[in-house]
């Protein structure tokens, strides 16, 4: 029996990774209940070398060291066997010993592995390779997709392309008349066409869902008309639904839950010393691991370009908003006083605790309304040079990536100096758009944890301030087409509201202005 | 946009949308696909509401008209053969509407005729198959707005009226509306080419 374990044991450390958990997780339970049947003596030391045999799986995985120097080890380390009591009080001890030791010898990889290179903010490369076996897998399921697909309906997938053909001309021109002409009966087929262009297709609401792919990334939910191709394909895709849910799953699931407890224990912890310099370089030092260990929670892979234009104190930064998650993206290249409203439960729990180790601006819900009292909290805070940069996302509403919307002027009445950011996510690894339409939070992180990987870009952009002249509707403007310049986005220039309340009569009202221009002129009227 | 595209085993009835409306099954499946991401909440059909959150629709003078003519006979739903049949009328005349001209089989829905026919409903508010001076007045204030006082706008709804009527009974029917609009481009004016 344990020669022939031996030898297996030889045989699996040839196999990846992955495919030596997936195994070693699915052959404990049945050697163990196979040795339980037979010899009891020898049940403590097989079930200490199964465990020593996932300690070794998963340290391979991490590690890719051979197997066999990890097995003998920990082996050796285990106490007496139980003897004395019945059969099912002995296999439900050695159960929970067993749970017990595997969940021991995990933290303590989670520990060595993950969170204490963040707290010194290095890296182990461990995800990099993560990433380079999944880039090759993709690469490989597109060429399989597109060898097995025929040519017409790869055309149908480019979503971004108009489906109808637009004559963009202005109204004046649409009318078919020069200034200053009658009212005519046909006037109304303009409005028509250009009414039900809009119904046929219009520039926001398809901002207000996911971004389609052109080719699949081997997760379900993207899966918008790829059907079967071959064998091959879907066993990829199968190993890919175990990987993500029985591997990467609890493991973030974990660090999630490790980041949020050591954020709330550390800033209250922090918030009781006295203000000092040392203060604050430790609510740094908290605020920037516990951050660090949530991106990771994420597998996230974030490239930081301009990191000579990061926003200093005493300013504003401002950056297009696509998910939650952009908060965590940016706090874990800096330290930013985060604005908002106060809400209730767990998020409650994180601001309080927030807000004693650095001083965030949080707002009651009746004081968001009062426009003044916002702007005049924020004017105090950016006064205080000392004070950390604000974080506002002035569109007020996530929208799907692909797109920048309307700037909320709010932000950009307080004066200050403005640091714009673009964040661009690369959706082939997993779509971090928050539709609050249709998930609540709990599943959208469910979702985020169960994609491959969240990988972004960042470009900080030079400050900008408020030009002569200028108001603050032009300059909220000038800056968001510098987002989406660099950001690669598109620009519009409807409301992020759009998505829940209806359009504001003023853009109506414009548009009848123009016409009754055109009808009456000036004044003169047949 | 959904999980999952529209495939054509999806539509319901699609055969017969097709040869009602005329669209091809390409420009179905485009319209199946934008009429559930238009319908938010999964219902199967749309409601005013759903309409009314196109933003660029919402600007539109005539938005509300335009949204009305989905909704015949009072209903407050549409369902996708109900959208199509109104976005038909859009479809550009091709060559082979005007070849196959066969005296059994309804009118296309493209015809000019029921283009004009789609306008003039725009501006009979009550159905009732002829354009008063009232409606004329109604309309007229949606597009303008507060832009122009009620004197101009009298006038220039009287204008309309009296060039218009022939039988002079102060209101303007279906024919009187088609005589005034005879040199129109109706078929270019009115068409949306859908991209396949």
């Amino acid at each position: 029996m344990r020669g022939r374990r031996c030898g297996s044991l030889k045989r699996r450390t040839r196999l990846p990774g992955v495919l030596c958990i997936f195994l070693s997780l699915e052959v404990l339970p049945k050697s163990s209940f196979y040795t339980h049947t037979n010899k009891t003596s020898s049940v403590p030391e097989t079930s200490a070398v199964h465990s020593a045999e996932v300690s070794a799986g998963l340290g391979a995985l991490l590690l890719e060291l051979p197997r066999d120097c990890l097995g003998t080890g920990t082996a050796v380390a285990l106490g007496p066997p139980l003897r004395t009591s019945p059969e099912w009080v002995r296999r439900v001890m050695e159960g929970a010993e067993l749970a017990g030791k595997i969940l021991s010898t995990w933290l303590t990889l989670v520990l060595g592995f993950i969170l204490l290179p963040s707290v010194f903010g290095v890296s182990l490369g461990i995800s990099e390779i993560y990433m380079k076996i999944l880039v090759k897998t993709l690469e490989w399921a597109t060429i399989r997709i597109e060898k097995g697909t025929p040519k017409e309906s790869i055309l149908k997938n480019s979503a971004s392309v108009g489906i109808i053909q637009r004559d963009e001309s202005p109204m004046e021109k649409g009318l078919s008349g020069l200034r200053g002409r009658d009212f005519e009966l046909s006037d109304v087929f303009y409005f028509s066409k250009k009414g039900l262009e809009a119904i046929v297709e219009d520039e926001v609401t398809q901002r207000f869902s996911s971004e389609e792919l052109v080719s699949w990334n081997l997760l379900t939910r993207t899966n918008v008309n790829f059907q079967y191709i071959s064998l091959r394909l879907t066993m990829v895709w199968v190993l890919g639904v175990i990987v993500r849910y029985c591997v990467l799953l609890p493991l973030r699931v974990t660090l999630a839950f490790i980041g949020i407890s050591l954020l709330v224990i550390g800033t209250t912890l922090v918030g009781q010393l006295p203000d000092s310099s040392l203060k604050n370089w430790l609510s740094e030092l908290v605020h920037l691991t516990c951050c660090r260990i949530c991106v990771r929670s994420l597998s996230g892979t974030i490239h930081y370009h301009n990191k000579q234009y990061r926003p200093q104190k005493g300013g504003i930064c401002v950056a297009n908003h696509t998910s939650p998650i952009d908060v965590l993206i940016l706090t874990t290249d800096g330290c930013y006083a985060m604005v908002g409203q106060v809400h209730g439960g767990l998020m409650g729990i994180i601001q309080r605790a927030m807000v004693k180790a650095c001083p965030h601006v949080w707002f009651e819900r009746s004081e968001m309304k009062d426009r003044h009292l916002v702007t005049k909290r924020l004017k105090e805070h950016i006064a205080d040079k000392k004070k950390l940069p604000i974080l506002i996302f002035p569109e007020g509403t996530c929208i799907n990536n692909t797109s920048v919307m309307m700037f909320k002027k709010g932000s950009f009445e307080i004066g200050g100096t403005i640091h714009p950011v673009a964040i661009k996510y690369n959706p082939q690894f997993g779509d971090a758009f928050w539709n609050s339409s249709k998930y609540n939070m709990v599943s959208y992180l469910l979702r985020m944890m169960t994609s491959w990987a969240i990988v972004c870009d960042v470009w900080y952009m030079p400050p900008m301030t408020r030009e002569e002249g200028e108001d603050a509707v032009q300059f909220a403007n000038r800056v968001k087409s510098a987002i989406a310049i660099q950001g690669g986005l598109t620009e519009l220039p409807w409301d992020g509201g759009l998505k829940r309340a209806k359009v504001k009569d003023t853009l109506k009202e414009e548009q009848q202005k123009n016409y009754s221009k055109m009808i009456v002129g000036n004044g003169s009227v047949s | 946009m959904g999980s999952r595209s529209s495939h054509a085993a999806v539509i319901p009835d699609a055969d017969s949308i097709r040869r009602e409306t005329g669209f091809s099954q390409a420009s179905l499946l485009r319209l199946h696909h934008r009429f559930r991401a238009l319908d938010r909440n999964k219902k199967g059909y749309l409601s005013r509401m759903d309409l009314q959150q196109i933003g660029a629709l919402a600007v539109n003078p005539l938005g509300d008209r335009i949204i009305e003519s989905f909704f015949p006979d009072g209903s407050q739903q549409v369902d996708f053969p109900g959208f199509v049949r109104v976005l038909a009328h859009f479809r550009p005349v091709e060559d082979e509407d005007t070849e196959t001209q066969d005296p059994k089989k309804p009118e296309p829905l493209n015809s000019r005729r029921n283009k004009l026919h789609y306008a003039f409903q725009l501006y009979d508010l009550d159905r009732d198959g002829k354009i008063s001076r009232h409606e004329m007045l109604q309309v007229l204030r949606l597009m303008v707005g507060v832009q122009v006082t009620e004197e101009q706008l009298e006038n220039i709804a009287d204008r309309t009226v009296q060039e218009a009527d022939e039988d002079g009974d102060g209101a303007v029917s279906f024919v009187e509306f088609t005589k005034s609009l005879e040199k129109m481009d109706v078929e270019q004016k009115m068409s949306i080419r859908i991209l396949k």
